[in-house]
C-alpha cells in the first residue's frame, strides 16, 4: 500500500484529504481514518480536495512536496504523484508515501498512521 | 478560472498549543468534519511543528480554547490571522464564525467546482497529442518544449472521461472516476489489451449524425423505400451509439457534442504546427 513503504522519519508530515465534492472514498473510511487522527496527539494538514488543490496549482502543495518527509492520505498513489506533478511539484518516492482510502480498510490505515504519533511527542 | 478558483482561500487551524486548552476529542473531531465538508483546508496545531505557519499569503483563522483574551486580527509575514476563541461553542457555531470571517474579508467561498479534469501519467504518456487534438475545450496545451500539459482544468466536463478513452497509452487519469485503471489504480494486462481494441469514438461519430437528425422528419415524411431504409440505418446507428455512449460513460451531453472528423484533424493539425514551431520537431499525429 505505500510507495515508499518504511520511510521512517523523526517529524513526518502528515496530510489528509477528504475528498469532499465526490462520493468515491468511502464515506466510513474516510470518517474512521480522520476520528483517529483526530484523537491521537498528531500535528496534521486535512485538505477537503486535493484534486482542487493540484488545478490551483496551490501552494500548499509544494510545502509539501519539499517536505524532508510526508504521509499523505488520500487515494491511489499513481492519481496523487500526478496530481502533484500536474502542479508543478512533483513528489520524491523517497520521501513520501501514500496511503489509499480508496483500497484499504480504515484499520490497515490508522496502524500505519498512528505510530508516527510517538515521533512527534 | 471558473468560480474564482484563483482568489485567496481561508485556512482554518485549531490552536491546541500554548496557551489554549486542548478541545474534547467529539468535539475536535466534529468540527474538523464540519470544516472539511465546507471545503475548508484545516491544520491541527499542538506543538508549534509548524504545520500552519507558512507564510503564504494566504488568509488564516485561527480557533481554539484560549486561556488569556487574544487580539482579533494579526499579521504573520504575508497571513492575515483572524483569531477566535471558540469556548463552549458548538462545531455549527465554530462554522459560522469561519463563515463570517471568510464573507466579511471577502475571500473565495470554497467549493462550487467538483474538481473533475485529466491528469496525465508522464511516465506512460508519449506525448502523441491526441488528447489535445480530441478536446474540443482546450483543456490540454502544449508547454513551451511542445510537452502535453493539463491547463484548463476548469473547462473539463464533470463526470465525462472520453479524453481517456482516446489515449492510447493509458495515461489519462481522472482521479474522481469510478473504476480503474482511469481512477490511478495500477494497470494490468487486462486493460492494455482492452485499450489496444481502442474505438475511435469521433470516427464512429462521422460527423454527420447531428445534421442526419435534423433532416430525419423530413425523410420519415418520405414515401421512397430507399430513404425509409435510410431512416432504418439512422435508428440502428443511433442504437450503437447509445449502446457505445453506456460502455463509454459519457454524459449524454458531452457525447451530443463531441468532436467532429473535421474539427479533430483541424485541431491536430495546430497541434503540430505549435509543436514544430516550438522545437522543430512536430508532435507525432
Ligand atoms: S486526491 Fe484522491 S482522495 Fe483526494 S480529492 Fe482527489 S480523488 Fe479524492
Ligand atoms: S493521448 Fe495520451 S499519450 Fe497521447 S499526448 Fe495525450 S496523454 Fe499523452
Amino acid at each position: 500500500m505505500n510507495e515508499a513503504a518504511n520511510t521512517a522519519a523523526p517529524e513526518t508530515r502528515i496530510v489528509y484529504c477528504r475528498c469532499a465534492y465526490a462520493r468515491v472514498v468511502p464515506r466510513e473510511v474516510k470518517d474512521a481514518v480522520l476520528e483517529s487522527l483526530s484523537a491521537s496527539n498528531l500535528d496534521f494538514d486535512a485538505a477537503p480536495d486535493l484534486c482542487e488543490m493540484s488545478a490551483r496549482k496551490d501552494e500548499r502543495l509544494r510545502e509539501i512536496a519539499a517536505q524532508p518527509s510526508a504521509t499523505i492520505v488520500a487515494c491511489y498513489p499513481r492519481a496523487v504523484r500526478w496530481l502533484f506533478s500536474g502542479a508543478g511539484f512533483p513528489l520524491d518516492p523517497e520521501k513520501v508515501r501514500i496511503l489509499n482510502m480508496r483500497e484499504e480498510p480504515a484499520e490497515a490505515i490508522v496502524r500505519e498512521i498512528l505510530p508516527l504519533a510517538e515521533t512527534q511527542q | 478560472m471558473k468560480g474564482g478558483l484563483d482568489l485567496p482561500v481561508l485556512r482554518v487551524a485549531l490552536y491546541e498549543g500554548r496557551g489554549a486548552r486542548a478541545l474534547e476529542p467529539a468535539q475536535r473531531f466534529e468540527l474538523l468534519q464540519a470544516l472539511l465538508d465546507k471545503g475548508y483546508r484545516v491544520t491541527r496545531v499542538t506543538n508549534g511543528s509548524g504545520a500552519a505557519h507558512s507564510s503564504d499569503g494566504t488568509a488564516l483563522a485561527a480557533l481554539g480554547r484560549f486561556e488569556d483574551a487574544q487580539p482579533e486580527q494579526a499579521q504573520d509575514g504575508e497571513t492575515q490571522v483572524f483569531i477566535r476563541n471558540i469556548e463552549g461553542l458548538s462545531a455549527e457555531q465554530a462554522v459560522g464564525l469561519v463563515e463570517g470571517i471568510r464573507s466579511e474579508a471577502g475571500l473565495r467561498e470554497p467549493g462550487g467546482w467538483k474538481p473533475w479534469f485529466p491528469v496525465i501519467d508522464y511516465d506512460r504518456c508519449t506525448n502523441c497529442m491526441q488528447c489535445l487534438s480530441f478536446c474540443l475545450f482546450d483543456v490540454y496545451g502544449a508547454s513551451k518544449e511542445g510537452k502535453i500539459q493539463v491547463q484548463n482544468q476548469d473547462n473539463c466536463k464533470t463526470d465525462c472521461p472520453a479524453c481517456s478513452r482516446v489515449c492510447p497509452e493509458v495515461a489519462i487519469l481522472f482521479p474522481k472516476y469510478r473504476h480503474g485503471p482511469i481512477h490511478g489504480g495500477e494497470i494490468q494486462a487486462d486493460d492494455l489489451r482492452r485499450e489496444a481494441m481502442k474505438v475511435d469514438i469521433s470516427a464512429l461519430l462521422g460527423g454527420d449524425i447531428y445534421q442526419a437528425l435534423r433532416d430525419r422528419s423530413a425523410k420519415a415524411k418520405s414515401r421512397f423505400s430507399k430513404e425509409r431504409d435510410e431512416d432504418r440505418a439512422l435508428k440502428e446507428r443511433m442504437r450503437c451509439l447509445a449502446k457505445l455512449q453506456d460502455d463509454l460513460d459519457i454524459p449524454a451531453e458531452v457525447f451530443a457534442s463531441l468532436p467532429t472528423l473535421e474539427e479533430i484533424q483541424a485541431k491536430a493539425k495546430s497541434a503540430q504546427e505549435k509543436s514544430t514551431a516550438v522545437n522543430g520537431s512536430g508532435a507525432k499525429l
